[in-house]
């Protein structure tokens, strides 16, 4: 299936794109994130385990057991420092 | 109850947004509202340290105003709120700018004190907005806070940032 996949701040300016579009079998938000951080280099740093790194999924704040669907969106962001 | 968010660049007027939000509305009998300003200094940048410069507010167009929109509906669920206002600035600020503004109507005091802190507390963790700093050093995204998750656990919510 294909998502779009996109990244804020200090996320987006580590891997150099806001948005992506991905295939994946991933069926959840964090076996996509390990498939991105399997690919190495600033994916796999900005998006490492142990990191802070917070999701969304539909534009909505999601935990990585939520699953994916086709033409879903997904971001990846550090904690919110709004306000 | 009414209620509306926008994202701007541009700055905002208090006394245009509270008339507004007064305006035909009898039933009112408070407002209260809260504007965060930018600061030229931070937790982590006491008076001793070169002052902050500007600031670069970046924000997820479409999920933060959902998010604010469902901040929205809970307080007003929670203290029966008349109407509710958030502006939230973005893009570059500088310091003594006006960056966010919350203000709540109802019928009397108590409900309008709450609903303006707690819709703050909500917003500081939960709404998608990142600031970065230019200082003279050069500066760098702003660390979340994690007294600001115990602030929005004081009204039976974990939902954590940091």
């Amino acid at each position: 299936m294909k998502v779009t996949v996109k990244y804020f701040a200090s996320i987006r300016e580590a891997l150099g794109r806001g948005s992506e579009t991905v295939e994946t079998s991933a069926a959840s938000l964090a076996a996509l994130r390990d498939e991105l951080v399997a690919r190495g280099g600033a994916y796999a740093q900005s998006l490492a385990r142990g990191k802070a790194v917070r999701v969304a999924l539909n534009q909505a704040m999601s935990d990585e057991t939520a699953a994916l669907s086709e033409g879903g969106e997904v971001a990846f962001f550090p904690p919110v420092t709004g306000g | 109850m009414s209620a509306s968010v926008s994202i701007q660049t541009e700055d905002f007027n208090l006394a245009d947004e509270v008339a507004a939000l007064r305006r035909a509305d009898k039933r009112v009998g408070a407002v209260c509202a809260f504007i965060g300003t930018v600061r030229d200094r931070n937790a982590d940048r006491d008076a001793a340290t070169a002052p902050i410069e500007s600031m670069e507010l970046e924000h997820y167009p479409g999920m933060t105003e959902k998010a604010i929109e469902a901040m929205i509906d809970e307080a007003q669920r929670r203290f029966g709120t008349y109407g509710v206002r958030v502006i939230h600035r973005v893009g570059l600020l500088q310091p003594l700018d006006q960056i966010v503004m919350v203000a709540v109507t109802s019928a009397h005091r108590g409900e309008s004190f709450k609903a303006c802190e707690f819709l703050m507390d909500y917003l500081k963790t939960q709404a998608p907005f990142w600031k970065k700093e230019r200082t003279p050093e050069g500066g760098g995204w702003v660390d979340a806070r994690v007294s600001d998750d115990a602030a929005l656990a004081r009204w039976g919510i974990d939902k954590r940032n940091t």
